[in-house]
């Protein structure tokens, strides 16, 4: 399969701050692939230097086989890029932009013509279209923004946290029109710190972590390497520590039990990892019985790429959000990227 | 179910279309087609939110009645034999008017790169980026000349006269000279200053000072000797005092004498070559700025 985009040893400081240490992957022609990690990861410190906004400090980066640094107009021409902050003049029309959008790829008129009732169409914009984008729901500025990033057909459209502040239903919209596009043909390029997000949509994806690729794969792939089901068991609504290092104990010694958990920021469950075994959730019902401990919810599921990301870095998505919220600057990284 | 929908070939890539425009177009043609929609742009604003053209029309009007009302006791004949302080006072407007509105071009481009509208503009394959800096001086300097046609007609409507057609067209060509060396300044900075809020204190700070180190107000044998030394190197000078000779005296031409300095004596022609020179350095001066963004 053909290589759509190389990422090779991407290196990137801003200052004494290094966004991306070392980040390596690649994306086939015709997959949607995502780049999966917490805000401060990376992420889009990789997609502006591929979009050839931020030159890197080191590494290679190709689309189509053509360099980034060394042509960027070729890889502007062949890329779409869709940014996270959707940045639209709001005094314009969405006809005007798309025509602004028509005039910096320079489409020929009779192209231009076509292409903007077309997206229009596929993308629903009919009723917003001559109507100041300044009016616009976030929902339909994306979808405007879709349709700028997709003018000129290229071969690999970017989104950088595409689903950002959409309410659910535009999110649905969006996922589904990804597939559209992938089915037509083109290769997406998608980040999220969303894990269903990329979980529901990617063919393959490359989990990052604090500037460095920590795993490539396709989802299941990912889910099936670090092996073993997980457990989530709750005592009660919100368990006392002691009864939940009592049933750890008992826990830990059943043959099929691996490792034990009390997560206490959701109110001391218990989240195990067992291995696949048919009757593992009555077994662990039994011995609570035995100690005379109720099961106020007890569940059972496959690995999910949360998991990937938990036994890659030793920490959930989510606490990697909440500790990345508690000390980024993110008016300093702002001002960095206008740099 | 994703199997069964139906493929939608509007959403297909095209690369052989993008290598063909890529090799077919030219960039002189390229770079015509970005220009012109960055100008539409800037035109539409304006047309939306004409707020800022009509204080930059209203602003100049003040300055004629204001001024003019301040020092309209003055003794005859200090401005010179039989002149009044209207006909003195409206090349200063005009000059600094357009001075004012060019400094402020770089202002766009600046909320551009902090809402990130700039972006849009440099993932897109653009012949050349100086099409973005081409873009805000074309507009520029069609406001200058909108607002400069008015203060022209307000100060003949206030008695400061109409130079003839030869005039007014030697009015055009000053005022877009020093409004090209003054925009292609404020652009530079809007790409080298971190953001609007240092733009703005630049601008705040030359912008006065300028009008009040030139000969806008009042005469240069009117000031201190250290000011008239500042005054006759300040850009504005050498665009105020040949549009006052226009406005002062019928007849002139390239070798007529327009502008007295402590140390020269300046011919029309001589004037002009100066503001050219003042141009070519600014616009010398602005390249590693923006070449550092552009690169």
């Amino acid at each position: 399969m053909a290589v759509a985009v190389l990422i090779e040893n991407l290196q990137k400081s801003y200052g004494d701050v290094c966004a991306v240490k070392d980040i390596s992957f690649t994306v086939n022609q015709g997959e949607i692939f995502g780049l999966l990690g917490p805000n401060g990861a990376g992420k889009t410190t990789t997609i502006r230097c591929l979009c050839t906004l931020a030159k890197p400090d080191g590494g290679k980066i190709e689309v189509g086989g053509v360099s980034a640094i060394a042509n960027p107009r070729a890889v502007r021409n062949r890329l779409g890029y869709v940014a996270q902050e959707v940045a639209i003049d709001k005094v314009l029309t969405g006809q005007e932009l798309l025509e602004l959008q028509a005039a910096l790829y320079h489409l020929p008129a009779k192209e231009r013509k076509t292409r903007i009732p077309q997206l229009v169409e596929v993308l629903g914009l009919k009723d917003y279209i001559n109507k100041k984008t300044g009016t616009y729901s976030g929902g339909i500025r994306k979808r405007l923004d879709l349709a700028a990033g997709l003018l000129h057909q290229p071969e690999v459209l970017v989104l950088d946290e595409p689903t950002v502040g959409l309410d659910i239903e535009s999110r649905m919209v969006l996922w589904n029109f990804l597939r559209e596009l992938k089915q037509a043909g083109t290769t997406v390029l998608i980040t999220s710190h969303y894990l269903e997000e990329i979980d529901a949509l990617a063919d393959r994806l490359a989990i990052i972590d604090k500037g460095v690729v920590i795993d490539e794969g396709t989802p299941s792939e990912l889910k099936a390497q670090i092996g073993g089901d997980r457990v989530t068991l709750r005592i009660r609504e919100f368990t006392p520590q002691e009864e939940a290092e009592k049933a750890q104990n008992i826990l830990e010694s059943l043959p099929f039990v691996e490792q034990v958990i009390i997560n206490t920021a959701q109110g001391n469950s218990l989240n195990l990892i067992v291995q696949s075994e048919a009757n593992a959730l009555s077994q662990i019902e039994q011995s609570l019985n035995g100690i005379n401990l109720p099961t106020f919810s007890l569940a059972q599921s496959r690995p999910s790429l949360d998991d990937v990301y938990l036994a890659a870095t030793g920490r959930t998505l989510m606490d990697a959000e909440i500790a990345a919220a508690s000390t980024r600057d993110i008016k300093k990284e702002q001002k960095q990227q206008m740099k | 179910m994703v199997a069964t929908r139906k493929i939608n070939s509007a959403l297909a890539p095209n690369p052989r279309i993008t290598e063909e425009r890529e090799i077919t177009s030219s960039p002189l043609s390229n770079f015509i087609q970005e220009t012109l929609a960055l100008t539409k742009r800037l035109l539409i604003q304006l047309q939306r939110r004409p707020s800022s053209l009509m204080a930059g029309v209203i602003q100049p009007f003040m300055w004629l009645v204001l001024f003019g009302a301040l020092f309209s006791k003055a003794p005859q004949g200090l401005f010179g034999e039989d002149l009044s302080y209207a006909k003195f006072l409206a090349p200063g407007v005009i000059v600094f008017t357009a001075f004012s509105g060019a400094l402020n071009a770089g202002l766009p481009v600046m909320f551009d790169r902090e809402f990130g509208f700039l972006n849009r503009l440099l993932v897109a394959p653009l012949a050349s980026r100086y099409s973005i800096v081409a873009a805000s001086t074309i507009y520029i300097i069609a406001l200058s000349f909108i607002q400069t046609a008015v203060i022209i007609a307000a100060s003949a409507f206030l008695g400061a006269g109409l130079p003839g057609i030869a005039g007014l067209s030697a009015i055009a060509l000053i005022v877009f000279l020093i409004v090209l060396g003054v925009t292609a300044l404020s652009l530079g900075l809007a790409f080298a200053l971190p953001g609007h809020i240092e733009l703005l204190a630049v601008i705040f700070v030359t912008n006065l000072p300028l009008l009040f180190a030139s000969t806008a107000l009042a005469p240069l044998d009117f000031m201190a000797g250290w000011l008239q030394i500042i005054a006759s190197l300040n850009p504005l000078t050498y665009a105020i005092e040949p549009i006052r000779y226009l406005y002062l005296h019928g007849d002139w031409a390239i070798n007529t004498l327009v502008m007295n300095t402590p140390w020269l004596d300046m011919s029309f022609g001589v004037v002009i070559l100066i503001l050219l020179a003042f141009d070519a350095l600014v616009l010398l001066a602005i390249q590693p700025l923006l070449r550092r963004r552009f690169a």
